[in-house]
């Protein structure tokens, strides 16, 4: 009995015979010439300020994550730490070179501290080069390191904490109430060093060991005072109780299919939490039951259709039970995250977390636990999150084979090594969409989903995002169901007949920048230029926010002063939007032009009663936004 | 200038050995050296990172080759032996991801001068080649990897697998009669009979294992942790429907955690997994597995149960 699933089967298999896949091969950034740094270039949407490469003491070794305070940016490399001045970035100056090698050598900022982690084997104490050769060794770190950069051009170490399985990546968290202390989230995702080297670390499931390293992640308090003093506060098992997450449910494709079997007249069970279409032989048997049950026979009439219907679901339930599988017991959950991105201004944080997109109430920053949890069968590896700027979207990665895979190949399927755009209502994440790169890639060039942040322009939810070797991309995921590419910069392959790892890492906004760190190629720095999809006055508002400092999990609020280019960004969208006829939107642009000309009580007076125009022609799709640019132009008027 | 800021390690930590990293290439001025001596540095250091490796990398790599060959093999079958959806889809992504990471060995073993297990799968039959470094890399196999399938039973469609099991494989540029190893004129080792009762790769210890002279008598894949056994195969070929589903999620399970275990195994070694990118590729199997396991438990979990007894076959 071939049971339930056939139809199902056999629409997926035709399904995998010819994917259709949304990866274009019309696109510029299709094949591009290869080279270390002489590669074909292609970009849209932007404006390449430079391309750096790295230090020489760097060169050959990976460069990985960013973070920034004040003018700089710092570049964790397997080999250390890059410092650049972006002051100009037309040509960012490296003020600090200092090696220490560990992988990933992530790295965050709070203050005069910066914190770097180190998860590889050879990894040592004393920063040395030389590696460790044993397999248990007291020279080796595998933790968070500590420096001190109160003089950026001279980091001074601190001290390091060391865990179990090591740092991967991190996550510092500022709590909005405590000012004395910040957090450090880690998750390692390496196997559990052994005791003999860590006293403590356990690598056995949980249920034979309470203590085990893996199920867990660790908190790291660090006191301001006196950071060297920082330790390991917490080991909150947030996966706990996640044998059976919900899965996101089934795509609209499913559903469309399920609701057009059902309109034809198909049966439809409910089995394993979702609906099935009864396979039209299973249906026929069934329905010969039927037949036999009130002592008829020949072909079942609309009557045995209907007392079926009826039966049917008790049919199912004798027939499948409860769905227990006696023979292996639930492994629990996921037994680390990857990146954990919080976002304390709205108390949350979005873990992603080996099968699992978990959100998370950090409200209280030692004991972290789990508001909503979800799988998705698309996805392999959940790898990071990115909230919108009022954390009702959240955008997860799935780095799909860890990142050295090429999986933006024609026939990667579109889902697979993408990201999923959920909303979040009442700490619910509600599947929307996937958004990939959509440009085809070789085989040489290891592609999938990666780092990236919002861009704060007004209004829209804008990400720049790290594809690797598929370079890095801009989309807006305003709707969420339905995001759009709306800029990219791409290289070809390092290298036409072999593959070496390389592409961006991560790119990140920072005031004004969109800087990318190159795994091979060093440090790349790009502004947004005008599109269709973008004009100079989004671009001059999202230039208004500043930020002191930026780490790569964590996310900070975007909050944007009052300006002109704000009100003109605001009114640009409404234009896209068709809301105001033209007559309309040039009087609103010119009554702006001559109150910027204006000055004092005349400026504000004007603004005033712009403002007072436009509140009033709030109404339909777009009144929200209208009554933005209504705000924006009263906040205007009221900072003079 | 940047060259007088190389300043290695300060403060309390000692100062890192300036010597380890390969010395940096002339440069004309007191200026930045030019990207021409930067890409020399580049490809200078690949080469010194490639050659960071031990016996027991090699090892690894050798054996995760021949396990995820086998992973190929188990996942092949779900189409043709009416798995579900889920099923279909995990098992097309087992073979999307172990093809890609198979070439990503064979490339690790041949940029080090290893023998290269090449992978022929015919049916659930696996066989294992070694094949010299530099005849892998002339058969241009080093960045598409060498994985061929024989004729296949009934129902997979012939040989070929279709664009979406086989991304890993650039159809336009392979040429599966090039990959006929005897006709290459080279001594490929074909383990057809796959009965290789002696040499043992559970411990995964290579050492004694001659790979140049190509005597491979004895390379009994079975013993790797999770590995399946003939008649374990044959009797997942034969599943069909939800009971294959079954028997697929629970062989997958022990399979993956085996690989896990090899990763384990590999990290319990002196020196192991620090060139290179061994640590990355050794760890993101482990932590791709371990994922893929708990899904496959939770797939398991909620499988539909079959009235009265169970049973793994038809």
């Amino acid at each position: 009995m071939r049971l339930l699933f056939t139809p199902l089967a056999l629409a997926l298999a035709v399904a995998l015979a010819a994917p259709v896949s949304a990866q274009t091969l019309d696109d510029p950034r299709v094949g591009l010439r290869a080279g270390l740094f002489d590669a074909e270039e292609a970009l849209f949407g932007l404006q390449k300020m430079s391309s750096t490469p790295p230090p020489e003491a760097f060169v050959g070794f990976t460069n990985s994550d960013l973070a920034f305070t004040g003018d700089y940016a710092i570049q964790g490399n397997y080999n250390g730490v890059i410092v650049w001045d972006l002051s100009n970035p037309s040509a960012p100056e490296i003020v600090t070179e200092y090696v220490c090698p560990a992988s990933q050598s992530d790295v965050s900022v709070y203050g005069d501290l910066l914190f770097v982690s180190g998860e590889g084997l050879g990894g040592r104490l004393d920063c040395g080069t030389q590696g460790v050769q044993e397999a248990v060794s007291a020279d080796r770190l595998r933790g968070i390191r500590i420096f001190d950069i109160s003089d950026i051009r001279d980091p001074q170490y601190i001290s390091n904490v060391q865990t179990c399985r090591g740092s991967h990546t991190h996550s510092v968290l500022k709590d909005p109430n405590d000012d004395e202390n910040v957090y450090i989230y880690v998750s390692g995702s390496a196997p559990v060093r052994p005791a003999d080297e860590l006293p403590g670390c356990v690598s056995a499931d949980p249920d034979e060991d309470p203590n085990s390293a893996r199920f867990r992640i660790e908190v790291i308090q660090v006191p301001l005072a006196n950071p060297a003093a920082a330790a390991i506060v917490s080991s909150p098992r947030i996966f706990e109780g996640l044998e059976a997450p919900p899965e996101h449910g089934p795509s609209p494709a499913d559903l469309a299919e399920i609701e057009a079997a059902r309109a034809s007249g198909k049966f439809i069970v409910f089995v394993g939490g979702q609906d099935r279409v009864l396979p039209d032989g299973f249906a026929q048997q069934l329905l010969g039951q039927m037949v036999a049950q009130r002592g008829g026979e020949g072909t079942p009439t609309a009557a045995d259709s209907t007392m079926l219907r009826e039966q049917l679901p008790a049919i199912i339930a004798a027939r499948f039970g409860t769905g227990d599988d006696e023979d292996s017991g639930p492994e629990p959950g996921p037994n680390q995250c990857h990146d954990i991105t919080l976002y304390p201004q709205i108390g949350l944080a979005g873990g992603a977390c080996e099968g699992y997109g978990l959100l998370l109430d950090i409200s209280n920053p030692a004991q972290p636990f789990r508001l909503a949890a979800v799988a998705d069968s698309n996805f392999s590896y959940w790898h990071s999150a990115t909230f919108n700027n009022d954390g009702s979207a959240v955008v997860f990665t799935d780095e799909w084979g860890g990142g050295g895979g090429p999986k933006c190949r024609a026939d990667d399927p579109y889902e697979w090594g993408a990201n999923a755009i959920f909303t979040i209502e009442d700490g619910d994440l509600d599947f929307q969409s996937y958004f990939k790169m959509p440009a085809v890639q070789t085989s040489q060039e290891n592609c999938v989903a990666h780092n990236g942040s919002l861009i704060p322009v007004p209004g829209r939810d804008i990400m720049v995002q790290s594809w690797y070797q598929g370079g890095i991309s801009l989309f807006d995921f305003t709707d969420p169901a339905n995001p759009v590419e709306i800029g990219y910069h791409d290289r070809g392959p390092i290298d036409a007949d072999q593959f070496q790892m390389g592409g961006s890492w991560s790119v990140y906004w920072y005031n004004g920048n969109i800087v990318s760190s190159e795994i091979a190629r060093g440090l790349d720095v790009f502004q947004l230029v005008p599109s269709e999809h973008l004009t100079q006055n989004e671009i001059d508002a999202a230039n208004t926010v500043e930020l002191a400092y930026l780490n790569a999990q964590g996310q900070p609020v975007n909050e944007w002063p009052a300006s002109f280019a704000l009100a003109r960004a605001y009114m640009d969208q409404i234009e896209r939007s068709g809301q105001f006829s033209a007559g309309d939107l040039a009087q609103g642009r010119q009554m702006l032009d001559q109150a910027e000309a204006a000055s004092g009580a005349a400026r504000r007076q004007m603004l005033m009663s712009l403002a007072d125009a436009i509140a009033q022609r709030a109404s339909g799709d777009q009144a929200a936004k209208v009554t933005m640019l209504a705000q924006a132009v009263r906040d205007l008027a009221m900072a003079g | 200038m940047a060259l007088a800021v190389l300043a290695g390690c300060s403060g309390s930590a000692p100062a890192a050995d300036p010597a380890a990293p390969s010395a940096a290439p002339s440069t004309t001025s007191s200026d930045r050296p030019t990207t021409a001596d930067l890409e020399a540095l580049y490809w200078t250091r690949q080469q010194e990172a490639a050659e960071r490796y031990t016996e027991a990398d090699v090892a690894f790599m050798t054996g995760m080759i021949g396990h995820h060959a086998q992973a190929l093999i188990m996942s092949d079958l779900a189409p043709a032996n009416g798995a579900s959806p889920a099923v279909q889809r995990l098992a097309a992504r087992i073979i999307n991801a172990q093809q890609d990471e198979i070439a990503l060995m064979q490339r690790w073993l041949a940029d080090r001068g290893q023998p290269v297990p090449h992978v022929h799968i015919e049916g659930t039959m696996l066989t294992l080649q070694m094949v010299d470094a530099d005849e892998h890399v002339a058969m241009d196999h080093h960045t598409t990897g060498a994985i061929h399938h024989g004729a296949m039973e009934e129902g997979h469609g012939g040989m070929d697998h279709g664009a979406t099991a086989h991304e890993g494989m650039d159809h336009g540029q392979m040429d599966h009669a090039a990959m006929d190893h005897a006709a290459m004129g080279h001594e490929g080792m074909d383990h057809g009979g796959m009965d290789h009762g002696g040499m043992d790769h559970g411990g995964m210890d290579h050492g004694g294992m001659d790979h140049g002279g190509m005597d491979h008598g004895g390379m009994d894949h079975s013993a790797m942790p999770g590995m399946l056994t003939q008649a374990q195969l044959d009797e997942l070929a034969a599943a069909r429907g939800v009971d294959f589903d079954r028997l697929f999620l629970r062989y997958m399970i022990g399979h993956h955690r085996g690989a896990v275990t090899m990763v384990d195994t590999l990290f319990a070694a002196d020196g192991a997994a620090q060139g290179g990118n061994t640590f990355k590729v050794a760890s993101d199997i482990q932590v791709d597995q371990r994922t893929e396991i708990a899904r496959m438990q939770q797939m398991l979990d909620s499988l539909p149960r079959p009235a009265g007894a169970i049973s793994t076959t038809d």
